[in-house]
């Protein structure tokens, strides 16, 4: 396509290298027309958080946790508290009598946790002295060991920093109960009673009568053939974990038993790739389960650079594209039950639908999955086409729009629906995505506002 | 003694016709005669006058050699070649109408100065080609006859018409000159006055201690021939002493003197300064005066005296000095007798006034004489522009050279203007004069005649151009007052006085002269008389007696006339003013001198469809009945109204505007400048005027032909000139043109690729004119990148000339433009390729033809600037179009507002869905423009809007 720029003699551009499909320049259906960019990090910005409906915080690894208004795009409140890079972030909303307290958690490599208070006032006065207006107050916890995670659990009012530790904190962050963990990378993820550890380990937090805490290693989930790599709730009675090597199960949370298991395994299909996909099986990293996400219907797993939807009341998969971006996609969304987003490596961030399939023919993108319960296999039966027929229930996930802005990869995004989508990306920046005409619209209101405050209306 | 004077008939025509003009009729400033009168040549008239450029000429009445030419600006004797400076200074100089009253007029006792106010005339010289606006004022020089020195002021021209058209304006211009030289004349006239008190209160001392001496002498009671000489020598000396007293004063109630003149608004920090002064002044030497007993040194002392004279020779206090510290002043003894030789030399101008002021006012003339270059039709057009402009300023930042005169735009006319800067005066007084916040009272008093008579016939003038420039009539100030003055002047020919004008200023000379002492009242006396009018104009000029005769029904028909030119003349000034600001400060006084000197081979450029404009012009110019009815349409206020409608706007300036009071520091502090506003006002004025700077040269033209596009160069004028070729050229070159523009125009960066630097900033350089709201320097454009770009910087900027290179950094940049491909449209000039999105609207066919017809750059450019401020216009009527963007019922949704506001952009303004998305690209740059805040820029990072559309490749 840009090959008349380059005059012919230089090298291909990604996009005409890479397989991955592209969209073209014309996305009726992208509605981010209109970008601010954030500048205000000096390194890798990696995580988002969600404050309240205008608010989000970034923190990177400069130390540096900013707060911003979605609305404006302003910089509200700069904390500087830690050190070293910041490795998890939370919030915590707390709610006593008829004020909310939201409290931003964050844990740093500085072997410290701290803990800033928002008050939840009006939204407007907010925004106009939100910059004089700090950190109610700023906690700072040292601990002995880097939390690697941060999870709250708002039922209990209590949250949980784990690392090489786990530790179970009040809502007035009082230490509740402490505990060595063995391993030293993992991921908590549960919610009340339940604290499945990675790798493979959960633990019980049982409240006993007199209300004191404490934590009990349940059971080894020994069941994955490789490391756990994301592990998510998905309600009351079940989780799920992916693994490096593209497991997906579905645990049930109070049996403890797999309910279903799957393994992705993306395989080209075409016989004249074979040779080639023979000869360079697939890597483990492209299949890797980065991330999870979920609504409590879809399962949306982020694998290598693909995208895979699972439905966890057929327990089948919905829709699978296997090469959704260039390079390995970092955090997944579902924005609805047919669309959702990703982002990746790549420096895209992508919007997707899910359509259902134009029969008989088989979308164009190649791919191939097993799907055994319980059972692993590689074997390839059967052309694609096929396969389709086998699983009336399987949708197309179609590119509906793609976000480009970012030179680096695309760390993470947080949606504020309407108002827009925050992402953030190893380049040092965030950016905004608005919708063109909600945003002019909304100027063209404050232009007749501050006329009519001029009085010349 | 004067042969063959000419007659420049000042008058107003008679507007019988003009009882109701229609209100929505075009301001007749803005409207074009459509064709020009056939026996209108305008080269008929200057060819045979014997210098080539106009130039300010100043002369001096001396009390010993008469008339003569001090000096010239510019101060070249080429510019006056062959042409009889003496004979001229003759010439002007005998047409003083400043009706100055001096020595003791009956019944006061003491000497008194005369209060005169300028006078304005205008005056030609057929046989020397010459015509002049003259500008009288009168200096105060404590040795000169009767104090007063005459000076005046003149702007000779070739062109009557170009002098009688720019009237008000330069009557305004020279008004502030002149205001600049009279305050530094009033001070030095104190330092002089209160220097000659002191001598004289030493004499005094000495003289009393030698009476002291003598009668202690002689026998009691009986004093000696020599002892009554001494006691008369002490008694004139005393008188000697009233009577300087009494003339500081007079001086010193100087700034708080009604003015008659409307031009005559001094700078409210200058007159603070004197006044503060003054009042010292007077102070010392008000409680000198009580006590007579003077003899003895040591009892000065103690009185506090310290400044009066010491034997010793001791340092004094010199805070009287105000200005700068000298060494202690030595007071002479003084001889009984008040020297008023004609041998002793006469102080010259520059000693006259306070040097700081001099100088300023020389500044300002340079200035004048330079905004007055070029030819009336030259003028009139940018006076044209200028006020389109002004109405239009949301706008104007799309595609308009900044004027800069954001600020002071309502200052107009009566904008209290300093010449000098104070920031000077402060960083060396010792004793600051406190900052006044509200020099109100000083205004309306000087505003004081507000008399709805009086002021109306000040500015009742028009050009009456029948009559041919041989022809000898004289229009006479029909006031009793006057009548001498205005006898003399019959008696001498000496052409004519800018008849009511000069009325005004007399009776104003005159009341005050005689009641001067008296608090200032409206004066019936001061009404023109329409009998006495009639009388007079029988008597002096029969010619012109039924237009005079019809003079009280004329004021109030047809005064809007006046005004109209008041208001475009004040417009034009503050531009002009702001342009050689901006000159002066760049500090590039050769480069924008040679500029100015070749705007009027840029006019001359200017095709045949401004040569039509100009010849509509001149022929508007030499029917004088096409100038009264100006504006008539805007203004239809009662007629004495006007006038006083544009004093408050006076007082408005003092508040808010007085910003641009000082244009004179070469390195501009402006926060110095600002007596008033609160503190973010200040910083925002700061940062206005600061643009102003930068933006000025752009309105005059003056070109840094080095500089490139792009940050720190201002683009002028002239570079858009030179870029019009430029684009001409890209248009004719390229088919795809249209596409490149259409692109520009609505927001997609544009970026030109290219190996050849020359080529891609030449081309760069005749984009940016299509660049909406290119910033004051173009920050919006970069005209040579050569390294990657990203996505802050196609934020940043929208036309980005890029270098081509075959180098891994040339690969990583080609990877960011096929990453950023849909946020840009690329132009190869290597190949001659552009990629963008597709056009199909008609709205740019007319400036991106092909196969235009238009060869000129420069025709090129106004085609463009045209088509563009209409776009401007539609998309400022698309921004604050209520309906559009606000439901009209509750009840109304989202997409009816959006069917509405598209059947806006489609029906009535006839935009198909790319042009529509242009005016939306505008109306957002006006929206953002508009709700920028005041200070500063935003906290937030700019927003940059884009759409998803497909490119295609265009070829050649």
């Amino acid at each position: 396509m840009l090959r008349w720029i380059l005059g012919g003699r230089d090298a291909q551009s990604a996009v005409e290298k890479s397989p991955v499909l592209c969209i073209g320049e014309e996305q009726p259906k992208n509605w981010f027309t209109e970008l601010q960019v954030l500048k205000g990090h000096f390194d890798i910005v990696r995580f988002l958080v969600q404050i309240d409906d205008f608010r989000c915080a970034s923190a990177g690894d400069d130390g540096l946790v900013l707060v911003w208004n979605v609305e404006t795009g302003e910089k509200l409140q700069e904390l500087r508290g830690h050190s070293q890079q910041i490795t998890a972030i939370t919030t915590f909303t707390c709610v006593s009598g008829d004020t909310q307290h939201t409290s931003l958690i964050t844990a740093s490599s500085d072997r410290t946790l701290s803990v800033s208070s928002f008050s939840h006032k009006h939204k407007h006065t907010l925004c106009r002295d939100g910059r004089q207006q700090g950190p109610r107050d700023m906690t700072r916890f040292t601990t002995l060991a880097i939390v690697k995670c941060l999870l709250v659990l708002e039922r209990l009012c209590v949250w949980l920093s784990g690392g090489d530790e786990l530790c179970v904190w009040n809502k007035d962050f009082q230490l509740q109960c402490q505990r060595q963990n063995h391993s030293d990378t993992g991921e908590h993820k549960q919610e009340e009673q339940l604290l499945p550890c990675a790798p493979d380990i959960i633990y019980r937090l049982t409240v006993s009568s007199d209300s004191s805490l404490s934590v009990a290693e349940i059971r080894c989930l020994s069941d994955h053939q490789d490391n756990i790599r994301a592990l998510i709730n998905v309600n009351d009675g079940l989780f799920a974990s992916g693994s490096h090597i593209g497991e997906l199960i579905l645990w049930d949370a109070t049996e403890w038993n797999i309910l279903a298991y799957e393994h992705i395994l993306w395989e080209e299909s075409q016989a004249d790739t074979q040779a080639e996909i023979r000869l360079g099986a697939p890597k483990p990293s492209e299949m890797s389960i980065q991330h999870l996400t979920t609504n409590g219907k879809l399962i949306l797993a982020a694998v290598g650079s693909g995208l895979y939807v699972y439905s966890i009341l057929t327990k089948t998969v919905v829709a699978y594209r296997k090469t959704a971006h260039d390079s390995n996609v970092l955090h997944t969304m579902l924005l609805s039950d047919s669309e959702l987003m990703s982002c990746s490596e790549d420096g895209s961030v992508r919007m997707w639908e899910m359509q259902d399939l134009p029969l008989p023919a088989e979308p164009a993108s190649p791919g191939f999955f097993g799907m055994w319960s319980f059972g692993r296999s590689s074997k390839q039966t059967g052309p694609p086409s096929k396969k389709v027929m086998e699983m009336p229930s399987l949708r197309m996930l179609e590119l509906t729009g793609d976000l480009i802005g970012h030179s680096g990869a695309v760390q993470m995004f947080v949606s504020f629906g309407a108002k827009g989508l925050v992402t953030c990306s190893t380049d040092h920046l965030l950016i905004l995505w608005k919708n063109g005409e909600r945003q002019s619209h909304l100027r063209s209101l404050a232009l007749f506002q501050k006329l009519e405050e001029n009085g010349r209306l | 003694m004067i042969g063959s004077p000419d007659l420049v008939a000042f008058t107003k025509e008679d507007e019988y016709g003009e009882a109701s003009p229609d209100p929505w009729a075009l301001p007749e400033e803005f409207s074009v005669p459509l064709y020009p009168l056939a026996d209108s040549n305008p080269w008929a008239k200057t060819s045979y006058a014997k210098f080539t450029k106009d130039f300010i000429l100043i002369s001096e009445f001396s009390e010993q050699v008469g008339p003569q030419p001090l000096l010239t600006i510019p101060d070249d004797p080429k510019v006056c070649g062959t042409f009889d400076l003496n004979y001229f200074s003759l010439r002007i100089m005998s047409v003083d109408y400043q009706a100055s009253f001096v020595g003791h007029p009956p019944g006061s006792g003491y000497p008194r100065l005369s209060f005169v106010e300028d006078s304005r005339v205008v005056l030609g010289d057929s046989k020397e080609g010459a015509f002049a606006y003259v500008h009288h004022l009168t200096l105060y020089d404590l040795e000169a006859r009767g104090f007063v020195r005459p000076f005046c002021m003149a702007y000779v021209s070739a062109d009557e018409r170009k002098i009688m058209l720019q009237f008000q304006e330069l009557s305004l211009r020279f008004s502030q000159a002149s205001e600049c030289l009279k305050t530094g004349n009033r001070r030095a006239f104190a330092k002089e006055l209160q220097r000659k008190l002191r001598d004289l209160e030493y004499t005094r001392s000495v003289l009393q201690k030698e009476e002291g001496l003598q009668r202690e002498a002689g026998p009691q009671g009986i004093y000696s021939a020599h002892a009554v000489e001494k006691a008369n020598e002490l008694a004139n000396v005393e008188k000697s002493i009233f009577e300087h007293r009494d003339l500081l004063r007079q001086i010193s109630s100087y700034p708080r003197r009604p003015r008659r003149d409307p031009h005559a608004v001094t700078c409210p920090k200058c007159m603070t300064e004197c006044l503060s002064e003054y009042e010292e002044l007077l102070d010392k030497y008000a409680t000198f005066a009580s006590p007579l007993n003077y003899t003895e040194k040591g009892e000065r002392r103690e009185e506090g005296e310290g400044q009066t004279c010491e034997e010793g020779g001791e340092e004094e206090d010199d805070d009287e000095e105000g200005v700068k510290r000298r060494p202690s002043y030595i007071p002479q003894l003084i001889k009984a007798k008040s020297a008023k030789c004609f041998d002793k030399r006469l102080k010259t101008l520059q000693e006259l006034c306070d040097e700081t002021y001099y100088t300023a006012t020389v500044e300002l003339l340079k200035e004048t004489e330079r905004s007055f270059r070029g030819d009336l039709c030259y003028l009139h057009t940018r006076r044209l522009d200028g006020a389109l402009r002004r109405k239009q300023k949301v706008t104007n930042f799309l595609f308009e050279e900044d004027l800069g005169e954001d600020d002071e735009e309502d200052g107009g006319t009566l904008r209290p203007f300093c010449a000098v800067n104070h920031a000077v005066d402060n960083s060396t007084l010792t004793h600051p004069p406190p900052i006044v916040l509200c020099p109100e009272p000083l205004e309306l008093d000087a505003l004081e005649p507000l008399d709805p008579l009086e002021p109306v016939s000040e500015t009742s003038h028009t050009l009456e151009s029948e009559l041919g420039p041989g022809e000898s009539q004289l229009e006479s100030s029909p006031s009793d007052q006057t009548l001498e003055t205005q006898e003399s002047s019959e008696a001498t020919k000496g052409s004519f006085s800018s008849e009511k004008s000069m009325e005004g200023h007399a009776d104003g000379e005159q009341s005050l002269a005689s009641m001067r002492s008296e608090p200032p009242d409206p004066d019936p006396d001061l009404t023109p008389d329409p009998e006495h009018n009639t009388d007079l104009e029988r008597e002096s000029s029969s010619e012109e007696v039924e237009t005079t005769a019809g003079e009280d029904e004329a004021d109030t028909g047809g005064d809007q006339t006046p005004v109209s030119l008041l208001e475009g003349a004040s417009e034009l000034e503050d531009g002009k003013q702001e342009e050689c600001e901006g000159q002066r400060e760049s500090g590039r006084e050769g480069v924008t001198e040679e500029v100015c000197e070749t705007e009027p081979e840029l006019l001359v450029q200017i095709d045949t469809a401004c040569c039509m404009a100009q010849d509509g012009f001149l022929y508007e110019a030499s029917v004088p009945d096409s100038v009264p009815d100006v504006g008539h349409s805007s203004h239809p206020q009662p007629p004495h109204s006007l006038v006083v409608n544009q004093e408050p706007q006076a007082l408005l300036p003092l508040q808010g505007d007085y910003a641009v009071g000082s244009p004179h520091s070469e390195s501009p502090t402006p926060g110095l400048e600002l007596p008033v506003g609160p503190p973010g006002d200040t910083v925002s004025r700061c940062s206005a005027e600061d643009g102003s700077d930068c933006t000025m040269s752009a309105s005059t033209g003056s070109d840094r032909a080095a500089s490139p596009l792009g940050y720190g160069g201002v683009v002028t004028l002239r570079q858009r000139k030179k870029a019009g070729q430029g684009a001409l050229r890209f248009v004719r070159q390229y088919p795809f043109a249209l596409q490149a523009l259409w692109c520009l125009l609505s927001g997609r960066t544009l970026v030109v690729l290219g190996a050849d630097e020359g080529r891609v900033r030449r081309l760069v350089a005749a984009l940016a004119l299509f660049v909406p709201g290119p910033g004051r320097c173009g920050e919006r454009v970069q005209a040579w990148l050569s390294c990657p770009f990203t996505l802050t910087d196609l934020q940043r900027w929208k036309l980005i000339g890029l270098q081509r290179v075959a180098s891994p950094v040339g690969s990583s940049m080609l990877y960011s433009l096929s990453r950023y491909s849909r946020y840009i449209a690329i132009l190869d000039t290597d190949q001659k390729t552009l990629r963008c999105p597709p056009y199909r609207g008609q709205l740019l066919a007319n400036i991106a033809d092909h196969r235009t017809y238009i060869r000129r750059g420069s025709t090129y450019f106004l085609h463009v600037q045209s088509t563009l401020s209409s776009l401007a216009a539609k998309a400022f009527l698309f921004t604050f179009t209520h309906h559009l963007h606000m439901p009209v019922t509750s009840t109304e949704g989202p997409e009816g507002l959006e069917a509405r506001r598209r059947s806006f952009l489609q029906e009535q303004l006839g935009l198909r869905e790319e042009d529509s998305q242009i005016l939306l690209y505008l109306s957002q740059l006006i929206t953002q423009q508009y709700l920028q805040p005041a200070t500063g820029g935003s906290a937030a990072a700019p927003c940059f809007s884009f759409n998803y559309t497909t490119s295609f490749l265009y070829k050649i």
